[in-house]
């Protein structure tokens, strides 16, 4: 048993699943800045975004000091590769929320407006997609991130509509366009944000099973083995 | 050119003990097909069944079938029949140490009886270059033995002196485990070149190398053949968990 490597592979899962609660937490403090006219959430958000930043940096190093000096193979090759691809996600993640939060800090000059947009809901079933797809890659569960791409439809049929809907709000009432705009805008980061979680899952998928299940070129088999995903 | 092998209920043993059971392979021509596996897995024992040397260990023998092209080895063919196709380069090099550069080559063909100086000249040079070490040497062929080369240049000339009888299939065993970098880099680079006209089959315990070399890699354990793929499929992705945990480092 490579003893030290092990302790990097789990160093290097723990660090991801920190920084895959940063990113969580913040679209979740942006989206309730949203919907409470919140600027100290929006400040908090923008604040973290640097924590995010390190980590995506001290992730890239350890996974390259791990590729460089221990030639991982087979399946350790593969979580690693996953790992570096799912860090740039989440740092992404991360960036969609400081996006949501600087809409929020504009729209928060403006005085209120009723729009045909349900933020609350599809900050639900985005945030809920990074939370599965982060689950998937705790639990090594290729099942649990094949669910979350088929949420995705979801989030985009919600950004579909938004853009309807909001595009006839700005000419009916034209002096709502700047709010409208800016749910707009919040609308298709958190479609964003599900888009990412998405590629999280596929990453899950390729680590689990060796499929590259991207674009929908392959189907992932049911059948295959599980790695090996140690619980120590 | 080389030629395929097809190995098919192959068994070894030394003694009693059995030390491969039941290999079943097809390895392709002008590619090179590696074996890995932890010491004691059978793999040298396997390569060596595929040009009749295992059986030069006292009690050792084999049983099943292995074809070198068209040749059936365990069919009644005499060894130096198989040899002659067959040639194999070891772990250290080994020239023969009294013999010059030129002789060390040329050994093989002046046992079959190959006397024609100009032809041997030729043949002396080709193998040389096949080997890439033509350049290094050419000037010192008579005058200097094979064991005043570096580790690096001896296994190349062990190379070429297996090359010179034009065998068709090439077995390494761990060719380039005693080498530095800079020898390792340049046997490598040597077998690629040579699956044009060659079949390798290479043992190796770097996995890297064989990941690098070898179109084809087979996994040995306790004389079993536990997995054969291609090598990109066997280290990316094997079918079977215990290669898993060898390439992996999770055995013991």
């Amino acid at each position: 048993m490579r003893t030290r490597f092990q302790q990097g592979l789990d160093e290097l899962r723990t660090k991801l699943l920190a920084m895959g609660g940063l990113a969580e937490q913040a679209v979740d403090r942006a989206c309730q800045a949203y919907i409470e006219r919140d600027l100290t959430r929006c400040h908090m958000v923008l604040e973290n975004e640097s924590r995010i930043n390190a980590a995506e940096r001290e992730i890239d190093e350890l996974a390259f000091d791990l590729l460089a000096l221990q030639q991982p193979m087979a399946v350790d090759l593969r979580f690693i590769l996953a790992v570096t691809k799912i860090n740039s996600d989440l740092e992404r993640v991360g960036d969609q929320a400081v996006n949501i939060a600087e809409r929020v800090m504009d729209m928060v000059e403006l005085p209120p407006a009723d729009l045909p947009i349900d933020i609350p809901r599809m900050a639900t079933a985005s945030s809920a997609m990074v939370r599965r797809a982060l689950e998937s890659f705790i639990e090594g569960k290729a099942e649990l991130a094949q669910a979350v791409l088929e949420m995705d439809n979801v989030v985009d049929r919600m950004r579909d509509e938004a853009f309807i809907n909001l595009t006839r709000k700005m000419n009916d009432t034209p002096e709502v366009t700047r709010q409208a705009l800016d749910a707009l805008l919040v609308a298709r980061n958190l479609e964003r944000v599900a888009d990412h979680a998405t590629n999280i899952a596929e990453d899950v998928i390729f680590w689990v099973r060796g499929a590259d299940v991207r674009h929908n070129v392959a189907v992932a088999d049911p059948g295959a083995r599980q790695p090996i995903v140690d619980r120590s | 050119m080389g030629v395929g092998v097809h190995v098919e209920h192959l068994n070894a043993w030394f003694g009693t003990t059995q030390a491969l059971n039941n290999i079943s392979m097809e390895i392709a021509a002008n590619h090179a097909t590696a074996i890995i596996g932890p010491s004691g897995c059978g793999k040298s024992t396997y390569v060596r069944c595929l040009n009749r040397m295992h059986e030069t260990v006292p009690g050792a023998r084999a049983e099943g079938t292995v074809r070198i092209g068209d040749l059936s080895i365990y069919n009644g063919t005499s060894a130096t029949q198989v040899r002659r196709r067959v040639g194999m380069v070891f772990q250290k090099p080994n020239p023969f140490p009294t013999m010059s550069i030129y002789d060390n080559v040329a050994a093989g063909l002046k046992l079959n009886g190959f006397r024609n100086r100009r032809r041997l000249d030729e043949i002396v040079e080709r193998s040389l270059q096949q080997s890439a070490l033509w350049d290094e040497v050419k000037d010192h062929l008579r005058k200097k033995s094979g064991a005043s080369l570096s580790g690096g240049q001896q296994q190349r000339l062990c190379i070429a002196r297996a090359l010179a009888v034009q065998p068709e299939v090439l077995l390494m065993d761990e060719p380039a485990s005693a080498l530095d970098p800079i020898s390792t880099g340049k046997i490598e680079e040597l077998i690629f070149q040579l699956k044009e006209n060659y079949t390798i089959v290479i043992v190796t315990h770097n996995m890297q190398q064989a990941s690098r070399v070898a179109e084809f890699t087979g996994f040995f354990l306790l004389g079993e053949l536990i997995e054969f793929d291609k090598t990109e499929k066997l280290f990316t992705n094997p079918s079977d968990k215990r290669t898993e945990d060898y390439i992996t480092g999770r055995f013991g």
